[in-house]
């Protein structure tokens, strides 16, 4: 049942494309941990670092494009539902510090001693299991979508009034979490962890496993989007998208159907960011950014909006442009950033895969119109 | 206060001293309207007379600040939001087609069919054979088989019309309520459609709003005419047009 439920939407170009993310995720490490490092194929631990950090952007984009690109519900807030999956990972973390801490005590992170506190916050217990840890990464921004999406859909606002609520709510959460009473970590975040799951999260192994869960998490995704869409919800999904007072006009309760997806998309991007904390070795309160979640829809709008290969493609390649131009002319990335939704807007309305599509569909029809 | 006392009736949509007023003009004024079962009714009209507003208050998404408005003799409709009262049996086709753009034909009419609503069994759902065979039945209905796996953005203006009207006879409603099903059609496209409808007819109640008079008297129903927000006159097509009101209405003075 669950399995032809997940095989629904794929199709051969999907498969191909799962079958290249696993293929990245094994290879990339193995290469790393088994050639010697004067073997030219050998991948610096730089570089896993960086592309681990692509895949988990690439699975937010994908979470942003579905319901943007299929549901037309533009989050500008989805940067709140990553950065909670990477406290909760970031509050695990924490607690496996032990009495290794800078202040030595084995219940309470060095900040909390610091800030005096005599005791662990409620919130916190629970945190020192991983299995705790992994069900919060996924239910606490699940929660909050689910809040914010039950009244947001049930009073039926929709468009620009939407993303503006979305916005507001990622940069509510930067403030509260910003402030040190909030028993996070303040403005230094959670960081200096030591172990996940009994491994250094310094050492190649844990890195490179890190990695591979990481592109097992993008292809699940994938594989669980593409389901979605692909079924007759997706059917209904994309024509609430379309014309959704149409849908309700034919006895949908087109709210069940935009839940559904939100929650889900706040889950997928929970899990990116719980991934992404333990291979950047920090969470703070500017991953709440408002500029973090704009940046989100841009992937998805360079690489093909309504998609579900497009925000993959296009999360990589603009973070791989971002890394390359803060590093060779790091003044330029803030004007090739907006030149590119600029050039995006205007000529690539359907982003590369479109691209890639039209160019295909003109290659065949001056095919057909040659003579035989 | 006492609870108005619904009028028992055997009729299938009855309106009663039905007012609806946006920013004091008056778009539905006392307007009465009887539809029985299995009656196909044509409401006619000057710009302005309250169509499609009578649309949106039987179809809840306008609420009227008065009056009476019941379906099926027990079905309160000014209570009711637009997917329920779509359950109930109530399906519209708009003025201006809006059928799915990026869906096929085939699409669109399985969207409409009636049954599956719920959010999560469509997610497992596959079409079963009786669905298909219904979308077959309706596809032969509308004349549009050959076009069945074209998107909706590509069919011409007649072929959404008829679109739209397949997707309300999928959703198997007991009563039609058809807006302007031939603006904008060339003269066989109408005649086409007067066919479609006289077809639909033949299992489903409709009321269809229409300004072509030719189209109304190839339709050969009873006619409502409105003005002003109320019943200006009833009856056959020719009763009405020889009444002096409704030439002064449309004539002008």
């Amino acid at each position: 049942m669950i399995t032809r439920f997940l095989w629904q939407g794929m199709d051969r170009n999907l498969r191909l494309f799962v079958l290249l993310i696993l293929a990245v995720g094994i290879s990339l490490p193995l290469a790393n941990l088994i050639l010697a490092a004067t073997n030219p194929a050998h991948v610096p631990s730089w570089v896993l670092q960086l592309v681990g950090k692509y895949l988990c952007y690439a699975l937010l984009a994908l979470a942003v494009d579905l319901v943007w690109g299929f549901c037309g519900i533009l989050s500008l807030g989805h940067g709140a539902f990553f950065a909670l999956g990477g406290y909760c990972m970031g509050m695990y973390l924490m607690r496996q510090i032990g009495s290794r801490g800078v202040y030595g005590n084995p219940i309470l992170p060095d900040f909390m001693v610091f800030l005096n506190y005599k005791e662990l916050p409620w919130f916190w217990h629970g945190f020192n299991h991983f299995w705790f840890a992994a069900i919060m990464v996924v239910l606490v921004p699940s929660v909050l979508a689910f809040a914010l999406g039950w009244f947001a859909f049930r009073s039926r606002v929709t468009g620009v009034y939407l993303s503006i609520i979305t916005q507001a709510m990622t940069f509510a959460l930067m403030l509260a979490f910003f402030r040190n009473d909030m028993g996070l970590g303040g403005n230094n975040g959670l960081t200096d962890f030591k172990d996940i799951l009994g491994y250094s999260v310094q050492a190649d192994g844990t890195r490179a496993a890190l990695f591979f869960a990481s592109s097992v998490a993008l292809a699940l995704g994938l594989i669980i989007s593409a389901a979605v869409v692909g079924s007759r919800f997706g059917k209904a999904l994309t024509a609430v998208r379309d014309a959704e007072s149409r849908m309700r006009f034919l006895g949908y309760r087109v709210e069940g159907f935009k839940l559904f997806v939100f929650v889900l998309s706040a889950a997928m991007a929970g899990v990116a960011g719980a991934l992404y904390v333990p291979q950047i070795g920090i969470i703070n309160p500017g991953e709440f950014a408002p500029g973090n979640s704009i940046e989100a829809v841009l992937w998805v709008a360079v690489g093909g909006r309504g998609t579900l290969i497009g925000p993959i493609i296009g999360a990589v390649l603009v973070n791989f442009g971002k890394t390359w131009l803060t590093g060779a002319l790091p003044e330029v990335w803030l004007f090739a950033l907006g030149a590119l939704f600029i050039v995006v807007t205007l000529l690539l309305p359907k982003g590369i895969v479109g691209l890639w599509g039209q160019m295909k569909s003109r290659s065949q029809s001056r095919k057909a119109r040659a003579p035989a | 206060m006492n609870a108005p006392t619904m009028r028992s009736t055997s009729a299938l949509l009855y309106l009663s001293g039905v007012t609806v007023s946006f920013d004091g003009f008056k778009a539905l004024n006392n307007l009465s309207l009887l539809i029985e079962p299995g009656e196909m009714r044509a409401i006619i009209g000057p710009n302005g007379a309250g169509k499609t507003t009578m649309m949106d208050v039987i179809t809840g998404k306008t609420r009227p600040d008065t009056g009476e408005v019941v379906f099926d003799g027990q079905a309160d409709l000014t209570k009711l939001d637009e997917a329920s009262i779509a359950t109930l049996g109530i399906g519209r086709k708009f003025q201006k087609p809006t059928v799915f753009e990026n869906h096929t034909v085939r699409d669109n009419l399985l969207l409409a069919l009636a049954g599956m609503r719920s959010w999560y069994r469509l997610l497992t759902a596959a079409p079963t054979k009786a669905e298909n065979e219904r979308l077959e039945e309706i596809l032969s209905i509308i004349r549009m088989g050959p076009q069945q796996h074209m998107l909706g953005a590509r069919l011409s203006h007649g072929q959404k019309q008829w679109l739209e009207i397949g997707m309300l006879l999928a959703q198997n409603p007991k009563l039609m309520l058809v807006d302007e099903p031939v603006a904008g059609m060339t003269d066989v496209e109408t005649e086409t459609t007067a066919q479609v409808l006289r077809e639909v007819n033949k299992s489903h109640s409709v009321v269809v709003v229409e300004h072509d008079m030719s189209f109304v008297r190839a339709l050969g129903v009873k006619v409502t005419v409105l003005h002003e927000g109320s019943t200006l006159a009833e009856g056959s097509l020719d009763q009405v047009s020889a009444d002096p009101r409704v030439v002064e209405v449309y004539l002008g003075r």
